[in-house]
């Protein structure tokens, strides 16, 4: 079973910018409305494998696109 | 009908903004930024594809630093509001349209020093009348790219240069130009680009937007208005993030989708194949309209130092006149009187009566322009 993360940004603006980007890239992402159980600053968050977690920071990092925190949707 | 009032708002439009405002409240009715499902989702993804189409028109590279507004009066107005601050010295041109002069002495009222570059009576600028404005204390240049009235077309470039120099910023009123004339924000020192969508950009009235270079500080840059913007929620404060610190509210999703589908449209036909097609009819209303006696044409007559803007009057004759009989027994459309630019008038000559404004668009064709002539002869010689 895929583990996945989330990445949680402040604006939704950021959001479809890292959407784009990470697709560009050939990262398998899906944009889901936050999990309740992280308070988030936009209602939606960018859902990934886990696995590419340090590749997606670093790309994010790279692009200068801000976001919020990164977790992990593991229980 | 021949519609020659494009510099008012274009029409009409590209098949595909209809399509594109259509299909958008159709299929993808959701509140961008708003919540986080699938609608709400597409309806961001529209707003955020079109500011990317229009980072990448203006050259600037980061889509967050377009804001989207009503038009390029709210561009302007947040521009001018934002940035300047009581004892702050702003330099503008006398060939200004209201949308810049009357927040200006509004802001006037309020303590800014306002310093007015007095431009020929053809509409062009000597540069030195700029290089003498601007000094230390200038916080702002805000300046048209183009007039309204007669078209001419101001040297931007130079006049960042010198902004530049003195350490204020350039904000542009590209009302008349974006769409129209190659805009290259870093290449010409733009600081702040105010622009419309429903001229020369093929979108719908009723949207527009600032574009800010990464050479302004948006931090000290106040918003014109407060409230939801969709993210930071927990906060009661106007968040500094890019774009929302500037757009509080439900977006014009419609409008913007509009103006992407314009623009791709702009993008596609080529800005230099537009700026081609509009000066040969310009030249075409120069040559025309200079054949008639009685006519007195306004402005440059250059269509190399101007965007396609006509201005004229008749002698002994009212411009209203004019262009009822225009309208009615030839079904040509104008525009006449002042324009909005009061202070446009007052240089060329025209205040307060104004002139007979020819503007033609991306779909006007030459028999167009060359039938309004022919009908502007027999309103002056009937």
């Amino acid at each position: 079973m895929t583990q996945y993360g989330v990445v949680l940004f402040y604006t939704t603006s950021s959001v479809m910018r890292a959407e784009k980007l990470l697709r560009t890239e050939g990262y398998s992402v899906k944009l889901i409305p936050t999990p309740r159980q992280f308070s988030s600053d936009c209602g939606i968050a960018l859902r990934f494998d886990w696995d590419c977690r340090e590749k997606i920071k670093l790309m994010l990092d790279k692009a200068k696109t801000e976001y919020d925190r990164i977790y992990s949707l593991d229980e | 009908m021949i519609y020659l009032d494009n510099a008012a708002t274009s029409w009409p439009k590209p098949p595909g903004v209809l399509k594109a405002m259509a299909d958008v409240l159709e299929h993808t009715g959701g509140n961008p930024g708003r919540s986080g499902h699938r609608l709400s989702i597409a309806a961001a993804r529209v707003i955020y594809d079109t500011r990317e189409e229009i980072a990448r028109f203006f050259n600037i590279s980061d889509p967050l630093r377009v804001v989207f507004t009503s038009n390029a009066t709210h561009a302007i107005n947040l521009a001018l509001r934002g940035i300047m601050k009581p004892g702050d010295h702003v330099v503008t041109s006398s060939i200004e349209h209201n949308a810049i002069m009357r927040p200006l002495r509004s802001l006037e009222e309020q303590g800014i020093r306002l310093t007015i570059v007095p431009c020929a009576a053809d509409g062009t600028l000597d540069i030195g009348e700029v290089e003498k404005a601007v000094s230390s204390t200038t916080r702002l240049v805000a300046i048209t790219h183009a007039s309204n009235v007669v078209g001419t077309i101001l040297p931007i470039t130079e006049i960042a240069t010198i902004a530049h120099r003195a350490g204020a910023l350039l904000l542009v009123d590209a009302a008349q130009t974006a769409g129209a004339l190659p805009i290259d924000i870093q290449a010409m020192g733009i600081d702040l680009l105010a622009f419309t969508g429903h001229k020369e950009l093929q979108g719908p009235p009723g949207v527009g937007g600032l574009v800010i270079a990464d050479s302004v500080d948006v931090s000290r840059v106040e918003p014109l208005m407060r409230g939801g913007t969709g993210s930071r929620s927990e906060s009661e404060e106007q968040p500094d993030d890019l774009p929302d610190k500037f757009e509080s509210g439900t977006a014009n999703l419609t409008g913007v989708a509009g103006l992407g589908a314009g623009l791709k449209w702009v993008r596609g036909k080529g800005i230099d194949e537009i700026r081609d097609h509009l000066k040969t009819l310009s030249q075409a209303l120069f040559d025309g309209l200079a054949t008639i006696p009685q006519v007195r044409i306004y402005g440059t007559r250059d269509n190399e130092r101007s965007v396609a803007i006509v201005s004229f009057t008749v002698a002994g004759k009212s411009i209203s006149e004019i262009a009822l009989r225009l309208d009615e027994e030839y079904g040509v459309l104008s525009r006449v009187g002042l324009h909005c630019a009061p202070a446009a008038h007052k240089t060329i000559g025209t205040f307060p009566e104004g002139t007979v404004r020819l503007a033609p668009g991306v779909f006007t064709n030459m028999s167009d322009v060359q039938d309004a002539v022919q009908a502007v002869s027999k309103v002056v010689l009937s």
